[in-house]
């Protein structure tokens, strides 16, 4: 046998599609680049210093923890940018840059490595980095105390807010079509509705998010506030409004369809997804805090494992076939 | 073809070429090489074999060993050069025969005696190897007969033309052998299946037609004979559960060449898919390395290239040049080092593609998780590891890179192999 020329013998397949990690990574954050440059152009240099630090903290961390934990350094599959450029755009323009540091810090080390690294995280990573800020400095996310010093020609009170404490009465301030085009305060990235729109739209058709859990969630969402609404439409804001403020778009197409701490089967995403947008307008219209997604997600999150044990009936195993 | 489209959010969608993608209409004769290795499996040991190192042995003859049949058929006139025993990567046990030809045939007249009297018989004592089926005998020789043969005018897997090409040349003689079938196998309920391409010239073997949309994984047996019948097939239960026998029409054919011709057929025809995704039939003699074909081809290849023994999805993948095609080898799949992608150790991310792309229904992200920590028995009881189709294209779609299928198959031969174990200890 010619020992000179051996060729390469794995298991089939010997095609593959052509997908990666990294392109994956790279593409969610070029879905989320128009929120964050309207976020950018809108609150200056502050926001994207934000933007700047979170997203390099993120990768400093996830190197650091590569070290600590004596694994290959994956700092090139984007996952870490990514969560790093999701926590920024969550958070207010003018953010200090140690609460971004601590903020990445609990996002990668906390959310992220110490339960095993990728696709073992039971909790989307930026969201626990916010729930601890929201639990420990609650000043820190409350958009009207950040944006204080802001004048961007709209109306500058942040609407979940301002209808926590007002009621709908004050909802005249915020029309739809002002809400899509970003003219709300709010977080860097989550406030330029149609970009997030447009960008989750172009992930959903690429294939790089499950469309099953944006629609069930925007569903779930859209559904509750609406009997909300109808019950009491004094007490309670219409749906629109629901959807086109605080987290819930990013929290649709950027946050719930995260890969590790959601579901894979059908029925169990359409569950996960329309639970996270009920509870999300739960917690809004009789919760304590003003925005519901992040609670939402995670406790969705929790609840993935039991979801996913819904599931199909495997060939051959039931009465019904392919 | 291979690429997963821009906007791609559902199953991949893989769809088998058509005859027009091969380079050449007809199949090409590769030559008969100076050596020949037969491969026999489930044999004990070279001692138990009737012959030594420069035995001479003519076309055609039937050389006894221990295992199906009891015999193999040489498939050229020449002396034996060598005999090794070896061992799959999997452990299993097999001889490998090597046999210098001396140019021309000589043919053994013991078969075209016997084939005088066509019969199961005859079938039974000289069919053993037929090419384009891996075990002829079981099909005919069983406790609980078969009701229905299907008669598998489709490829298997992708870029594989052999049989649509076979179908598509010579339906008259796909006749001619499936009455030979009958007679042999005592079962007159045939079905013919065919993409919808071949439909007319599939009309003229008479028989029931069948028509397959030709998109994997629906091509695979164990997902097209359930299908064509209406019927479901029971997870890890072979295809005969259905009472049903599938056949290709290449065997079908060689069926024909023995019977009408009173040859033993000792040529298989084989895809040979090169480095560009290019199509070629061959017909080779049974044993021919695979080094001839690629050479007669004028495909090189080097160091760190693939080579596999079927298609690109389910092939298997040989190490060496040298390896001889089979007598149900359907192709040679040719890849360049530069299109090799490696598997990955990377972790499961969770992104569902595979559950997405898994035509068993597995939940394919927990099978990862269990397999790739030996919890075998827990993958087939809780989450049906043995359902699975044996497709491939959870390994084609992983974002990770990870050998999904890779785990999968070993997961099913390490339960295979404690069953054994209990059974033998039992
Ligand atoms: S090989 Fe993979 S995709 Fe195909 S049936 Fe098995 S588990 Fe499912
Ligand atoms: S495709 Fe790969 S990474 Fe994605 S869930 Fe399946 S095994 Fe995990």
């Amino acid at each position: 046998m010619d020992k000179d020329k051996l060729f390469v013998s794995s298991y089939a397949p010997y095609w593959h599609n052509g997908s990666s990690l990294s392109v994956k990574s790279y593409n969610i954050m070029l879905a989320a680049l128009p929120a964050v440059i309207l976020g950018i152009t809108q609150y200056g240099a502050p926001a994207l210093g934000v933007v700047a630090f979170s997203v390099s903290f993120a990768i400093f961390w996830e190197l650091i923890m590569n070290y600590v934990m004596k694994r290959p350094v994956t700092i090139g599959d984007g996952n870490a940018a990514l969560i790093g450029l999701l926590f920024a755009m969550l958070l207010p323009a003018n953010t200090p840059w140690w609460v971004v540091l601590v903020g990445t810090f609990i996002a990668i080390v906390i959310g992220k490595q110490i339960f095993g690294g990728m696709g073992c995280n039971p909790l989307n990573p930026p969201l626990v980095a916010i729930a601890m800020l929201m639990l420990s400095w609650e000043a820190m996310l409350s958009f009207d105390e950040a944006l204080v010093n802001y004048d961007l020609g709209f109306y500058m009170a942040y609407p979940l807010a301002a209808l926590k404490h007002f009621g709908p009465d004050t909802l005249y301030h915020y029309s739809p079509g002002q809400l899509l085009m970003g003219q709300q305060a709010g977080a860097i990235g989550t406030t330029f509705g149609l970009g997030l729109i447009i960008g989750g739209i172009y992930l959903i058709l690429r294939g790089f998010i499950r469309w099953e859990i944006t629609l069930s969630f925007l569903t779930g969402v859209f559904v509750t506030s609406l009997l909300f609404y109808v019950s009491d439409p004094a007490a309670y804001a219409p749906p629109y409004f629901h959807l086109l403020t605080g987290y819930t778009l990013i929290g649709a197409f950027f946050l719930a369809p995260e890969d590790a701490s959601s579901p894979v089967h059908f029925i169990p995403m359409l569950i996960y997804g329309a639970c996270a947008g009920f509870l999300t307008v739960l917690i809004r219209n009789i919760g304590a805090f003003a925005d519901g997604v992040v609670f939402a997600v995670l406790l969705v999150n929790v609840a993935n494992p039991l979801f996913d044990k819904i599931r199909p009936k495997a060939l051959g195993k039931g009465t019904d076939h392919a | 073809m291979t690429k997963k489209p821009f906007f791609g959010f559902g199953r991949p969608k893989l769809k088998h070429v058509r005859l027009d993608h091969l380079t050449q209409p007809e199949i090409k004769p590769i030559p008969l090489p100076a050596r020949l290795t037969v491969f026999l499996h489930h044999a004990a040991e070279a001692k138990d074999l009737g012959i030594r190192s420069g035995t001479p042995v003519k076309t055609g003859e039937k050389l006894p060993y221990k295992g199906i049949g009891g015999y193999f058929v040489s498939p050229a006139t020449g002396t034996i050069q060598g005999i090794s025993e070896n061992r799959t990567y999997t452990d299993r046990r097999f001889l490998a025969i090597t046999i210098q030809v001396e140019g021309k045939d000589k043919w053994d007249p013991q078969f075209t005696e016997a084939a005088q009297s066509p019969g199961p018989e005859t079938a039974l004592d000289y069919l053993a190897f037929l090419p384009g089926i891996s075990d002829f005998t079981s099909l005919i020789s069983r406790d609980t007969p078969l009701h229905t043969l299907i008669i598998n005018g489709t490829d298997p897997d992708l870029l594989i033309l052999t049989n649509q090409l076979l179908m598509n040349a010579s339906p008259e003689d796909i006749k001619a052998g499936l009455a030979h079938l009958s007679k042999v196998s005592g079962i007159d309920q045939v079905m013919v299946v065919v993409p919808p391409d071949l439909r007319t010239q599939a009309e003229k073997t008479g028989a029931e037609i069948r028509v397959a949309e030709p998109v994997y994984p629906h091509t695979l047996p164990r997902l097209l004979v359930p299908n064509l019948l209406n019927q479901p097939l029971p997870a890890n239960r072979p295809l005969s559960d259905l009472r049903v026998g599938v056949i290709s029409a290449e065997a079908v054919l060689a069926l024909k060449t023995a019977f009408t011709d009173k040859t033993l057929p000792v040529e298989k025809v084989i895809s040979v898919i090169d480095k560009e995704n290019r199509v070629t039939c061959v017909r080779a003699r049974i044993g021919t390395p695979v080094k001839d074909i690629l050479g007669a081809l004028k495909i090189s290849t080097q160091q760190g290239d693939r080579i596999a023994l079927g298609g690109p999805m389910t092939g298997q993948g040989v190490y060496s040049e040298d390896m001889p095609i089979m007598h149900d080898t359907d192709a040679i799949f040719v890849q360049d080092k530069r299109r090799v992608i490696p598997p990955s150790d990377s972790p499961c991310i969770n992104c569902g593609e595979c559950v997405r792309a898994c035509p068993a229904r597995l939940p394919v992200n927990m099978l990862v998780r269990l397999l790739e920590n030996g919890l075998y028995e827990e993958a087939a009881q809780r989450y049906d590891l043995l359902s699975c189709v044996e497709c491939g294209l959870c390994s084609y779609v992983c974002v990770m890179h990870i050998p999904v299928f890779h785990y999968m198959m070993l997961g099913k031969h390490e339960l295979a192999l404690r069953e054994a174990t209990e059974e033998f200890n039992g």
